[in-house]
């Protein structure tokens, strides 16, 4: 029977400012999974992956990695982690390489052993050529790589991924995604948290959606996405939207956002259907229809400002 | 983890450290060895001829003890103390161990290592340094060795607990200038505590330099201001404690941990 990779029961914490950053958070994700965490800013996504990775002290509740309470096996449960966070956090100055093996070496694997791994991944990551460099001269998405090679090096069970493809370019990121694939394809379980909710969308299987400290959605990908009663569409005619058309679509909330397109709201009931045909009946021919975000992004900003 | 994991995760650290040391050998190593070459110069063949004998001995075989104890106290300090500081403030890469398995003591062990590593050196350094200045006359060299490592001991000990608590460059730099340069300048290094006052000598036994300086030029010289096994009973029961208060403020996470 496969045992939970990561549970967190009702998890609390306090800062020093009197800020109250995780109000009982509980969430369980299972071995292998590709667990999204998604959240605004000041969420509490950073504090919880902290208090996981024992680098922010809990107030309250308890986290256990495969099994292992973090309060009375730390040692034993942080065996089980890797981690990239979201800040830049390497010796600048420190040979690649060196970054790396480094790190093994905390996880009590000798260099003998570590030196190939690092080259592997370096190699599978793209930057074989930098091994020698120091972490300074990297470019950020290089740097990325480097922290998510870090990572991997004592092979963890959980790998926790904050912000990993922040600030890095489109064609990148999507390489990142085919390699990240590769590694959970592997067993290894990801908690990852991004702000690029199309990438939340496209990797993971089960989803979470942190505000102001609690849980306000949780669940596979297809049920947060059920939370969606409506879509935004964007319709383009093909020639400027006359003010027919907006009246046709009023029942949509019709705006009109550029010269030849038209925003719409569409429920799931067959809506855009009605919609075209309305258009039609006007004599208006569509050029191209497709939606305004990814369907998880509009969950979230709903779910976030309380329309959800 | 088992004891050679633990070990492979020691030796990281310790090599680590010690690299860096080396590849800044610059501002770690040189500083104090011209520094050195300077004392001698004005102790030895600008003053201490009027300055006159001490104990029977010339004044620069006084002052050499001193002085290498001098090195070894700044040295061992700020190397745990800016090493370990920098890595929390300005690249944050201690989090790369506090996410790891390793436990609080294998990296107190570690850091300590580097800072008694670095202190050694320069203290070998500077001794060898004193050689073009002065004959030097090894009593016990076995007392000098032990007074090296726990001076060199003592100090990264201290310089860790300044670094776990320092929360801006300035917690760095103020502790040096302004508590330990004192207590080196006024333990012993330029004289003997017999020709001090009264209240000064008073003073002066406060101060944990004053038996690091003694017990080593002890091993040299052969003559103390206090006896060698009282100081080295002092000196173990600081070790001890800034062990406790080191492996505590690890442990909990305070300066490290929000």
């Amino acid at each position: 029977m496969k045992q939970p990779a990561l549970i967190i029961k009702n998890l609390r914490k306090v800062y020093g400012n009197g800020v109250e950053a995780l109000k009982g958070v509980s969430l369980e994700i299972e071995e292998g999974d590709f667990f999204a965490l998604l959240g605004p800013n000041g969420a509490g996504k950073t504090t919880i992956i902290g208090i996981t990775t024992g680098l922010v002290n809990k107030t309250g509740g308890s986290v256990e990695v495969f099994g292992h309470n973090t309060d009375s096996e730390p040692e034993k449960a942080k065996t089980f982690i890797g981690v990239v966070q979201q800040e830049v956090n390497f010796n600048p100055f420190e040979k690649c390489i060196d970054i790396v093996v480094n790190q093994a070496g905390y996880y009590g694997i000798p260099r003998s052993v570590a030196v190939p791994r690092a080259e592997k991944l370096f190699e599978d990551l793209g930057i074989a050529d930098k091994a020698e460099q120091r972490g300074i001269e990297l470019s950020g998405g290089m740097k990325r790589r480097l922290m998510i090679a870090r990572a991997l090096v004592h092979r963890p069970k959980l790998l926790i991924l904050d912000e990993p493809t922040a600030g890095v370019d489109v064609e990148l990121r999507r390489g990142m995604w085919d390699y990240l694939r590769s590694v959970t394809s592997r067993g290894t379980t990801i908690l990852l948290t991004t702000h690029y909710l199309e990438e939340a969308e496209q990797l993971c299987n089960n989803v979470a959606i942190i505000n102001r400290g609690e849980i306000i959605a949780s669940g596979t990908m297809k049920d947060v996405l059920g939370h969606l009663k409506s879509e935004t569409v964007l319709v383009s005619l093909t020639k400027p939207v006359p003010q027919s058309a907006l009246k046709a679509l009023s029942a949509h909330n019709a705006k009109k956002v550029a010269r030849n397109t038209i925003e719409i709201e569409v429920g799931k009931e067959n809506e855009l259907n009605k919609a075209i045909l309305a258009l039609h009946a006007e004599n208006l021919q569509i050029e191209s229809i497709r939606g305004k975000t990814g369907r998880l992004e509009e969950v979230f900003v709903k779910l976030i400002s309380g329309n959800g | 983890m088992n004891n050679k994991e633990l070990w492979i995760s020691f030796y990281t650290i310790v090599r680590k450290d010690v690299v860096r040391i080396f590849r800044i050998w610059v501002q770690t190593f040189l500083p104090s060895v011209v520094t050195s070459v300077l004392y001698f110069l004005i102790f030895g063949a600008f003053l201490g001829a009027r300055i006159g004998d001490i104990n029977g001995f010339p004044y620069i075989s006084f002052v050499v003890p001193g002085l290498v104890m001098l090195a070894v106290v700044t040295n061992s300090y700020s190397n745990t103390s800016f090493s370990f500081f920098t890595s929390k403030f300005f690249s944050r890469n201690i989090d790369e161990i506090l996410v790891s398995p390793t436990p609080p003591w294998v990296l107190l062990a570690g850091y300590i290592t580097g800072g008694v590593l670095r202190g050694l050196v320069i203290g070998v350094l500077v001794l060898l340094v004193s050689l073009f200045f002065t004959h030097l006359t090894l009593i016990d060299p076995a007392l000098i060795l032990f007074f090296f490592i726990l001076t060199a001991l003592i100090f990264s000990l201290a310089g860790l607990v300044n670094g776990i608590y320092a929360k801006t460059i300035d917690g760095i730099n103020i502790v040096p200038t302004f508590v330990l340069a004192p207590l080196v300048y006024l333990g012993g290094v330029f004289y003997s505590v017999s020709a001090l006052p009264d209240f000064w000598r008073t003073l002066t036994y406060i101060n944990p330099v004053f038996y690091l300086i003694n017990g080593f030029r002890h091993g040299f010289l052969g003559f103390s201001d206090v006896p060698v096994l009282y100081s080295i009973s002092v000196l173990l029961a600081i070790t001890l404690a800034l062990v406790i208060i080191n492996l505590y403020l690890l442990k909990k996470g305070l300066g490290l941990k929000q």
